[in-house]
């Protein structure tokens, strides 16, 4: 085992489908010979060549049209788009062709690729650098969202994404790839996709969670402990295909859920658990489920973190539906 | 020019991100009026009255002294981040100066002496600096993202080359309504790379819009060197395809910009259709401040292009004219200096934005969302008091 931040595990996760699997290639702005913006892809020019990891022209549509036909032509491309707010571009390869592929041709034609995408505030970054769009790529039949809170699960999660037969968009919470440490074993491990886990156990009120905001509502559940609620958190891990058992499990336990997500609330991925919820366990509800989330503003700059979800936010949130 | 033979790069000792080993980094094909000595060629000299030569030269030297601030508030914490200029004063100042005030702007975020030349308030401007209460976009955006309406500075994007197609549009509009004002627009070098780019330039070409390109070729795209970036060897003959004239310039002559643009201006205005200009330079900063250019940059191409000063060489010319001396170079230096220290100390002071300007401007009108988002959001004020900023600086 060793020590790794966010970003070194994701790394490593590269590294390790690299080595192992040679149609295994990365392309994208500034990922080879500088490593990436972020450093995700530091030394994988050096170790596999110029063929392996790409420096590509600047256009976001071109990157992920290169990917599909090399994907068809027998490659498991691994674009990145280095902040996901600029994957509008892309937005038509993505959700005309990467997604509905293998529909189209009858199975004829597949294109496994994983999209890797650094996403989400904190950082300063104001409204380019900073959202969190999982819901436009949730919304699209036929693609797989996965969107890790950890190191372990980050290499977990993508080297099972690497091996995936459909394609898969890779959400990296950019926030926390220095800030966030953790185990990784050093060998091959996978973390299956469409299984959530229950990161705090409890028994009052389940809070549901993914990516960056998965540590917020675990901070959530320690302020909310002496005031009187145990909280469950389930950290979602993979928005599609969505963990439904576990879910609906953890509410008929607590009948009392609250579902936190980063970006806008109108039609974001919390509106979608909680029609989930409302469609399959009503009956078992104490209170009316409650959505923590981003405004329905563009995210702002200077004022961040009164638009971000914190763990006080989410406690008074979890204060209302203990107190309903 | 860096290499862009690939033959080239791949032999060449790996420091930089694929550079060659070449002697001389200058284009063949470029338009110059300033020779290697900084000295004139009578034949293409541009007929320019004193007043502006020396307006434009103090746009240059305040850019760049703007930047340097820029740049030391970002290092001392005062700031999140800064996008300096440096190297490509001559650009903005030779390009701005050709315009009237009823042109309009679509920059790129590396802009700031357009700004300045436009006439953008210096205090306005760092105030979207620290994104306060006295910044016109109330610290919606990141820093050098500014926006001037009423200067016709279209409001900054981040993603690249979007604003190019939207001056075209813009001088349709102008076209139709017969007002004779022109658009320019601004991008990189990486930015010819990007969709709208290509759209931009077949629209216009197709439609005959008064619209000016400018391609600010600095030759990288963070760190990704032109050659990657393109196979063609001059930006410039992109615009054959596309049904216009194009012209490459040496962008650190502010004269050979200044003619280039006069030509392209003078073409739109008259009814005669679009101009790409491709002004090559060296960004001589980093990309932004979150950036470290000598992981990847060419350093003997770096010190070739400072040997190329464009302030210095335009000085030189000045100097040359009777125009310009050590001694109204210091007092512009101290003049300017105090005017940014000045504004520094007034938007420094600013508070931040009110909480309820989360929810102004996203539509004319708020909705009943936004009201209750809003609401609620005082109450929450209220019940817990202050908001904690946990935020990390840009960790690029
Ligand atoms: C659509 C989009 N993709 C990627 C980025 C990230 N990015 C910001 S600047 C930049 C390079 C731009 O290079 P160039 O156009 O040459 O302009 P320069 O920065 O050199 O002025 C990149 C890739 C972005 N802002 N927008
Ligand atoms: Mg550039």
């Amino acid at each position: 085992m060793a020590t790794l931040t966010l970003l070194g595990a994701i790394r490593d996760g590269l590294l390790n489908e690299m080595t192992r699997d040679e149609r295994v290639v990365l392309m994208g702005e500034d990922i080879g010979f500088n490593g990436g913006v972020f450093r995700t892809t530091e030394g994988l020019q050096k170790e596999f060549g110029e063929d392996r990891v790409m420096d590509t022209p600047l256009n976001e549509s071109g990157i992920i049209g290169l990917a599909v036909g090399m994907a068809v032509n027998g490659m498991r491309p691994v674009p990145e788009i280095q902040f996901m707010d600029f994957i509008f571009p892309a937005f038509d390869e993505i959700v005309s062709e990467v997604a509905k592929i293998r529909y189209r041709s009858g199975g004829g034609f597949t294109c496994p690729m994983v999209i890797r995408t650094p996403y989400g505030g904190g950082i300063k970054g104001g409204h380019y650098h900073s959202q969190s769009g999982e819901a436009y790529f949730a919304h699209t039949p036929g693609l797989k969202v996965v969107i890790p809170s950890n190191p372990y699960d980050a290499k977990g999660l993508l080297i099972s994404s690497i091996r995936d037969e459909d394609p898969v968009i890779f959400f990296e919470p950019k926030r926390l790839y220095r800030s966030m440490k953790g185990e990784v074993p050093e060998d091959d491990y996978t973390v299956e996709l469409g299984k959530a886990q229950i990161v705090k156990p409890g028994k009052d009120v389940t809070i549901i969670a993914w990516g960056a905001m998965v540590p917020i509502c675990q901070k959530a559940a320690e302020l909310c402990l002496p005031r009187g609620a145990d909280c469950e958190v389930i950290d979602v891990r993979t928005l599609v295909p969505l963990d439904e058992e576990t879910i609906l499990e953890s509410v008929k336990k607590t009948g009392r859920v609250v579902i936190v997500q980063e970006a806008p609330k109108t039609c974001g991925f919390a509106s979608e658990v909680a029609a989930l919820i409302a469609e399959e366990a009503i009956l078992y509800l104490e209170a009316p489920v409650v959505r923590v989330t981003g405004f329905d503003t563009p995210f702002p700059y200077t004022l961040e973190h009164v638009y971000m979800p914190d763990p006080e936010r989410v406690a008074l949130a979890v204060g209302k539906v203990k107190n309903f | 020019m860096p290499s862009t033979n690939k033959e080239k790069s791949k032999t060449a000792k790996k420091t930089s991100n694929g550079s060659g080993k070449k002697t001389s980094y200058l284009r063949e094909d470029l338009y110059r009026i300033l020779n290697d000595k900084n000295v004139a060629d009578p034949k293409k000299e541009p007929k320019i009255d004193k007043e502006i030569l020396l307006a434009m030269y103090r746009n240059m030297v305040r850019t760049r002294l703007y930047d340097e601030r820029g740049m030391m508030l970002q290092r001392q914490g005062r700031i999140g981040f800064y996008v300096p200029s440096f190297g490509q004063e001559a650009i903005q100042t030779g390009t701005a100066a050709c315009l009237k005030k009823e042109d309009w702007i679509f920059p790129s975020y590396r802009e700031p002496g357009v700004f300045l030349y436009r006439g953008a308030s210096i205090v306005s401007m760092f105030c979207n600096l620290w994104g306060n209460s006295g910044d016109v976009c109330k610290g919606r955006q990141m820093p050098v993202h500014y926006s001037f309406a009423d200067l016709k500075l279209f409001s900054v994007s981040s993603p690249i080359a979007t604003q190019v197609i939207q001056a075209v549009g813009a001088s349709l509009a102008s076209k139709i309504r017969k007002t004779k004002e022109l658009a320019v627009t601004y991008c990189g070098d990486g930015g010819t790379s990007e969709t709208d780019f290509h759209t931009g330039l077949t629209f216009a070409g197709a439609m005959k819009t008064p619209t000016v390109f400018i391609v600010t070729n600095n030759q990288y795209a963070i760190s990704v060197p032109l050659h990657k970036q393109t196979g063609a060897k001059r930006l410039a003959d992109k615009a054959i395809g596309y049904g216009m004239p194009g012209i490459a310039v040496d962008g650190n002559d502010v004269l050979a910009v200044y003619s280039a643009m006069k030509d392209a201006e003078k073409r739109a205005r008259e009814g005669g259709g679009p101009t790409l200009i491709e002004a090559v330079t060296l960004r001589m900063g980093p990309h932004s401040s979150s950036d470290d250019p000598t992981r990847y940059r060419d350093e003997k191409m770096y010190d070739f292009w400072k040997g190329r000063d464009p302030i210095v060489r335009f000085s030189d010319y000045l100097k040359s004219k009777k125009l310009w001396d050590d001694k109204k170079e210091k007092a512009l230096h101290s003049e300017i200096k105090e005017e940014l220290a000045e504004a520094v100390e007034k938007a420094e002071k600013m508070a931040i934005p009110d909480v309820t300007d989360l929810f102004s401007d996203v539509y004319a009108e708020k909705t009943q969302q936004l009201l209750r988002q809003e609401a609620e959001l005082l109450k929450e004020q209220e019940l817990r008091g202050k908001f904690e900023n946990t935020s990390e600086a840009f960790p690029l």
